[in-house]
């Protein structure tokens, strides 16, 4: 976590401490792409060109404050706000799963209100708030939903989770978490393959009649 | 995602000069837009955002509500206005998508969201949506979601919305702004029927711009309803939907309005149905003929045949749920 920057530069030595599989993943596919991509795209990854070559397709300056910080940058109009927050800025705490906006996995808040960020242009959240997993507790205090997803073993692999929480809290500032029926109706958007839905229910509805502040 | 350009103009001049470029698309909540250009099924060129556009709110007219093209799904759903006056609309509204799509989507995209289906979707196979010309894999395919009402031998695929369908029940209209100024259509006249050119999901021009749906006022409050049969729970297109309106007087059915999703290119405006109601007095019996009239000339291919059974039995249940009759 104290490796983060507002928006990252690739920092191989950081990441090889942080995330040696996401590194393993990000080599191995860039040879791959270097071994089946035709020869002027392999001279240019080679002579460190891409960013010249994106450039010729309009870099945008977007800025979007995440979690409380504030950042300017320049972005690809075709780049999802979900790969923004997970390739650019780190924030992997937000998960891909279709990608296709059918799991919910991606979920964040923008200006509140939760979405799919895996079918949103990052340049569309120019001058928004968007609060990730990530943004949630306070330091080391866990958010109230954070805690009652653990209290009421709210999942399994843990892959949903983070869109299953944004989606959970959102659910209860909506109103819509009056009842079990009406729990499971609004967080239908969320898929949990674990089949960890009455945890997750149960989480919501103790957080809920809990009173807490979400 | 196939690179492509983006601009966001500030007014509706603007956004109208845009649009006649060949390759340009209008992107507002792109629920539906970005996920087909993730599929390589669309890739404009350009893309014009018109989220700059003042054309968000829900306001009240004389006559009735005017709902801007760029109100969200939840918005819609939520308001005051339409839960006290329109229930249906919001009833149909919240069957649809997810509570994080209905965030993002508005109105207006909810209207032009594609018509399609699988074979739509998967670029390997032939689809004369996706590409004129090419033949329908659904026809001869594996067709169990697909059109009951008003096919073609070019189309098949039906219009997923479940909004739209409310409001063709409700007699809404469409407001559009084009260079030559502003007009208004029947919501029933804006999607289309596949017949030769299933590539046209809808009336708009490539040069027009949708600005607002009007719903004008009705006596259905208290007795409307909008069931969604689907394959689960909740978040999956309807198998087939139904929205009821009726206006009971005194024990009698006054008037009616009657749309079905989930069976054609279009929300399917029951006309034929509604005449059958007015006059009766609310009852199974009634709601049953009513049924047998709404599908005459449906038509059903190889796998979706269970629709003409289930279509009339869910147009007798949502009429009985809307007249109150459990």
């Amino acid at each position: 976590m104290e490796t983060k920057k507002p928006c990252a530069e690739p920092d191989i030595d950081a990441q090889e401490v942080d995330h040696p599989r996401r590194t393993f993943i990000k080599q191995t596919t860039l040879m791959t792409a270097v071994a089946l991509a035709p020869g002027a795209a392999v001279k240019a990854a080679e002579a460190h060109l891409d960013d010249k070559i994106a450039a010729i397709f309009e870099k945008l300056p977007v800025n979007i404050e995440v979690n409380g910080t504030k950042h300017s940058l320049s972005i690809e109009p075709r780049v999802t706000l979900l790969d923004l927050l997970r390739e650019q800025l780190d924030l992997t705490g937000t998960k891909k799963g279709c990608d296709y906006g059918q799991c919910g996995a991606c979920t964040v808040h923008v200006d509140g209100h939760r979405i799919n960020s895996c079918l949103t242009l990052a340049v569309m959240v120019d001058g928004k708030k968007v609060t990730t997993i990530e943004g949630l507790a306070k330091g080391d205090d866990l958010h109230p939903m954070q805690e009652a997803f653990i209290k009421h073993d709210g999942f399994q692999c843990g892959y949903c989770t983070s869109g299953q929480i944004m989606s959970a809290v959102a659910c209860i500032r909506e109103g819509h978490a009056n009842s079990e029926a009406e729990v499971r109706e609004y967080m239908s958007g969320n898929i949990c393959r674990c089949g960890a839905y009455p945890n997750i229910v149960n989480a919501i509805l103790d957080v809920k009649q809990g009173g807490q502040q979400v | 995602m196939k690179q492509f350009q983006y601009i966001r103009p500030s007014t509706e001049q603007g956004v109208l000069e845009a649009i006649v470029k060949p390759g340009t698309k209008i992107i507002a909540g792109g629920s539906n837009l970005v996920d087909l250009m993730k599929h390589g099924v669309m890739s404009p060129d350009k893309l014009v955002d018109i989220n700059k556009l003042p054309l968000r709110a829900i306001t009240p007219t004389k006559t009735g509500l005017h709902i801007g093209a760029l109100a969200l799904n939840s918005q819609v759903a939520d308001n005051a206005a339409v839960k006290e006056r329109f229930p249906l609309l919001a009833q149909a509204l919240n069957a649809g998508a997810s509570a994080q799509l209905r965030n993002m989507a508005t109105v207006g995209g909810n209207m032009m969201q594609r018509t399609r289906c699988t074979y739509f979707y998967d670029i390997t196979m032939p689809c004369n949506k996706r590409n004129p010309g090419s033949g329908c894999g659904a026809l001869q395919g594996f067709n169990r979601m697909h059109a009951i009402f008003g096919t073609s031998e070019k189309c098949i695929a039906v219009h997923p919305s479940d909004m739209c369908v409310g409001l063709a029940a409700l007699d809404a209209t469409v407001i559009l702004a084009g260079k030559k100024g502003e007009r208004r259509i029947p919501f029933t006249e804006f999607h289309r029927l596949p017949g030769e050119h299933p590539e046209l999901d809808n009336n708009l021009a490539k040069d027009e711009l949708i600005l607002a749906v009007e719903i004008p006022d009705n006596n259905f409050a208290s007795h409307s309803y909008y069931l969604k049969v689907r394959d689960r729970a909740s978040y999956a297109f309807a198998l087939v939907s139904v929205a009821a309106a009726l206006d009971i007087n005194n024990g009698t059915i006054r008037n009616a309005r009657l749309a079905m999703g989930g069976v054609a290119h279009k929300p399917w405006r029951l006309f034929d149905a509604e005449k059958a109601l007015i006059g009766q007095q609310p009852s199974e019996a009634v709601f049953q003929h009513a049924a047998e009239v709404a599908m005459h000339r449906a038509k059903a291919y190889e796998f979706n045949a269970f629709k003409l059974k289930m279509a009339p039995a869910n147009i007798v249940e949502a009429l009985c749920h809307a007249a109150g009759i459990a």
